[in-house]
């Protein structure tokens, strides 16, 4: 039975690991789950989410030799798909989840009734990457700017490319883009990285990559594409000008919870609190979960994200049990 | 194939671009692109259901990498609107159906 109703047992909004995860184990305990999956876009805020902008993932396990993102996470759906999920390729514009059932709209958001009602809603719209906010970054957005290097490497062939981020997405991404590049240079705010060990090891072992240390892009230059930046030393203040042609940013993530304000609990930085009723991924909003980055800031993965997925899907069908 | 998405590679682009009627929306794309792949679907659908009206055909900037190289195309997907064999609006980055439609409606006349 796909509705109940018009009403469905449970709607996902998001798309990466968790809320496909939550999609597989509430397709499999037959509850007919409506996916709100996103809509493409160029940064990670999209269906499949974060890893459609990597290459390859060697950390989740039982893929022994790595497996690309974007393929695991189209195995992801199609697994969830396989059980009875609905996926739309839509993305949620309001949610109203002052009364069972829960609303919530695709498209325009000032129409008088939502587009789905649920009696429990999973969210797991993710984080997204954050860029400079600076008005010329903006401008040059796919002039060398780019926020994909998965995307964009391919056009800095013997380029000179700066990767701005301490983090593992930042090395992650300045060791890709020297398959093309012909120098990159890692602009980070900090004297040292923020990075797991392994990949520390494998960008200081890079002869392409060099390092500028305390230091933040201060402003980037070119009239029609990027010609260079001008960086700032934040001990000194003194600003000096790199040469590049090419701009990747990954300082840090957002959590996607716009929709949400003033309606779930969140913390000061926007993540979502959890473990506040039945259940550890449960909301302060009764039958509402949350899973994946968007109430995580601590751990980040793809496999924790999935295995809070898990916990979602678990937590909402017990509810529904008790609650139907 | 009146309603699907032709390819152009660099040897047939001027050709199929300057004997078109229409507009033609080309969309840059590699086969490494993740979100190139996510906008196929819907630039499939966007071809069929405005027939007449526009076309829509394909270039592989890993093939083809003269035209990419003349239109100065450095981020994918990139689509660039051409009328009469001239480029007249260029769309960076992968979006959804209802965004790009409505960046395209001015041209779909």
């Amino acid at each position: 039975m796909a509705v109940n109703g018009d009403v469905r047992n449970v709607i996902i909004i998001g798309s990466g690991p968790a809320g496909l995860t939550a999609a597989i184990y509430s397709a499999r305990a037959n509850l007919a789950p409506l996916v709100l999956e996103g809509e493409p876009s160029s940064t990670s805020d999209q269906p499949g989410g974060q890893l459609m902008l990597t290459t390859d993932v060697e950390n989740y396990p039982g893929f022994p030799q790595g497996i690309l993102g974007p393929q695991l996470m189209l195995d992801f759906r199609e697994q969830a798909a396989r059980f009875g999920a609905e996926l739309q390729t839509v993305k949620a514009s309001k949610v109203d989840l002052s009364s069972r059932p829960y609303g919530v709209w695709v498209g325009d958001p000032n129409t008088p009734e939502p587009t789905y009602r649920g009696d429990t809603i999973i969210v797991s719209t993710g984080a997204q990457a954050l860029m400079l906010d600076l008005p010329n970054e903006q401008r040059l957005l796919g002039y060398g700017v780019s926020t994909c290097a998965t995307c964009d490497g391919f056009f800095f062939r013997d380029q000179d490319i700066v990767v701005v981020g301490g983090g593992d997405s930042a090395l992650e991404e300045a060791i890709f883009l020297t398959k093309f590049a012909r120098s990159v240079t890692l602009v980070h705010r900090r004297d040292q990285l923020r990075a797991s060990k392994i990949m520390q090891d494998r960008a200081t072992a890079n002869p392409k990559i060099r390092f500028v240390w305390n230091s933040v892009v201060h402003d980037v230059i070119g009239d029609s594409k990027v010609e260079g930046l001008h960086v700032r030393n934040v001990l000194t203040d003194e600003v000096t000008t790199l040469d590049a042609t090419g701009l990747f940013v990954a300082i840090g993530h957002v959590p996607n919870t716009d929709l949400f304000k003033g309606q779930l609990d969140m913390e000061d930085n926007g993540y979502l609190i959890t473990g506040q009723g039945e259940g550890a991924t449960s909301t302060n909003v009764e039958g509402v979960f949350a899973c994946g980055d968007v109430q995580d800031h601590v751990y980040r993965q793809a496999i924790t994200a999935a295995g809070s997925g898990c916990m979602a899907a678990i937590d909402a069908e017990r509810w529904l049990e008790h609650h139907s | 194939m009146a309603d699907g998405i032709s390819t152009l590679t660099d040897t047939t682009f001027d050709e199929e671009i300057g004997a078109a009627g229409e507009p033609v929306v080309v969309d840059f794309w590699a086969e490494w692109c993740g979100p190139c792949k996510m906008i196929t679907p819907i630039l499939e659908e966007i071809a069929a259901e405005h027939a007449g009206k526009v076309k829509v055909a394909k270039l592989n900037v890993d093939d083809n990498p003269n035209v990419a190289r003349r239109f100065e195309v450095m981020s994918i997907p990139t689509l660039i609107v051409f009328r009469d064999g001239q480029p007249i609006h260029r769309m960076i980055g992968a979006k959804g159906k209802g965004q790009l439609l409505q960046e395209l409606s001015e041209f779909i006349v």
